[in-house]
């Protein structure tokens, strides 16, 4: 831990709707946002379900809360890791995930990917790495 | 193969009793009676209070929120969740912190808030109060450990 930054990893594991655990995770790390640590999120199990792109939740009548996630850039939430395996588990593929990219303002804002997939192996390192783990 | 048992540099271990003191951050995340979670934190910071630890505050979240509602009444013969927690606070000043934005889904309110949105009741129990999760990110940061009771 150097200058009192903390890496923090909020954990995604429920899917986004069905339960509130999604939502109200979001709401944590767009307020954790705000006090300038090193924040990633992880999604595994059903919570890679959350960044399905082309979420339409009309008909459940809970409000899609999908299109927060790409906003997360502006919050320098950079950081999105998703489980392999937990896609694989689902039938899911990285072409089902939304896009979500961030700005590099010291590479001239090159727009680069926040997703980043890895496996099950690499997620328990990511995690081992953390001081503080919030899991949702 | 069992995913759990692949080749992993060990998990840090921390001694929770005895050596160092330590400050331990609480999150309890899921409801009173329906889920163990609250028992759980509850017996947890009980024991690490009474080997030396500090436990400066707990933060409740998701339906954990409704343990610090004072209208509660559970049957004589059962333990009773709120004042076990306002108890606590009372004997060891455990800052115990009900998440504003899940309180106000789930119908939480201390007097301020119901003057504020014109309800007609507030529900807060001794020793808890109503705040941002600020406050949660504030404990991760200033504590040694955090730690999650919920599901």
């Amino acid at each position: 831990m150097e200058d009192g930054v903390k890496k923090f990893l909020y954990v995604n594991r429920k899917a986004p709707y069905g339960t509130i655990y999604a939502l109200e995770s979001l709401e944590v790390v767009l307020i954790g946002a705000a006090f300038d640590q090193d924040v990633s999120l992880a999604f595994l199990d059903d919570g890679v379900f959350q960044l399905v792109k082309s979420q339409d939740t009309k008909d459940i009548g809970v409000k899609n809360f999908s299109p927060t996630f790409r906003a997360l850039g502006d919050y320098e939430v950079t950081k999105l890791f998703v489980e392999k395996e937990s896609l694989d588990e689902r039938g899911l593929t990285a072409d089902d995930l939304q896009e979500i990219m961030w700005e590099d303002e010291d590479e001239d804002y090159a727009e680069k990917p926040s997703i980043r997939i890895i496996s099950r192996t690499e997620m328990a390192d990511v995690m081992s790495d953390q001081d503080v783990i919030l899991s949702f | 193969m069992d995913w759990r048992a692949q080749d992993h540099e060990p998990i840090r271990t921390y001694p929770l009793l005895g050596g160092d003191d330590l400050k331990f951050g609480i999150v309890v995340s899921e409801g009173p009676y329906t889920h163990q979670a609250s028992d759980t934190a509850y017996n947890f910071v009980t024991a690490a209070l009474a080997a030396g630890h500090e436990v400066p505050r707990v933060f409740f979240y998701h339906d954990g929120v409704n343990v610090g509602t004072r209208l509660s009444i559970p049957p004589q013969d059962e333990r009773n969740i709120q004042q076990q927690w306002s108890a606590l606070a009372a004997e060891h000043g455990t800052d115990l912190v009900i998440c504003i934005a899940a309180a106000q889904r789930r119908g939480l309110l201390d007097q301020n808030e119901a003057d504020r949105q014109g309800k007609d009741a507030s529900n807060i129990a001794e020793g808890f109060r109503i705040s941002g999760l600020g406050q949660l990110i504030e404990m991760g940061i200033e504590t040694d450990r955090l730690m999650t009771f919920g599901d």
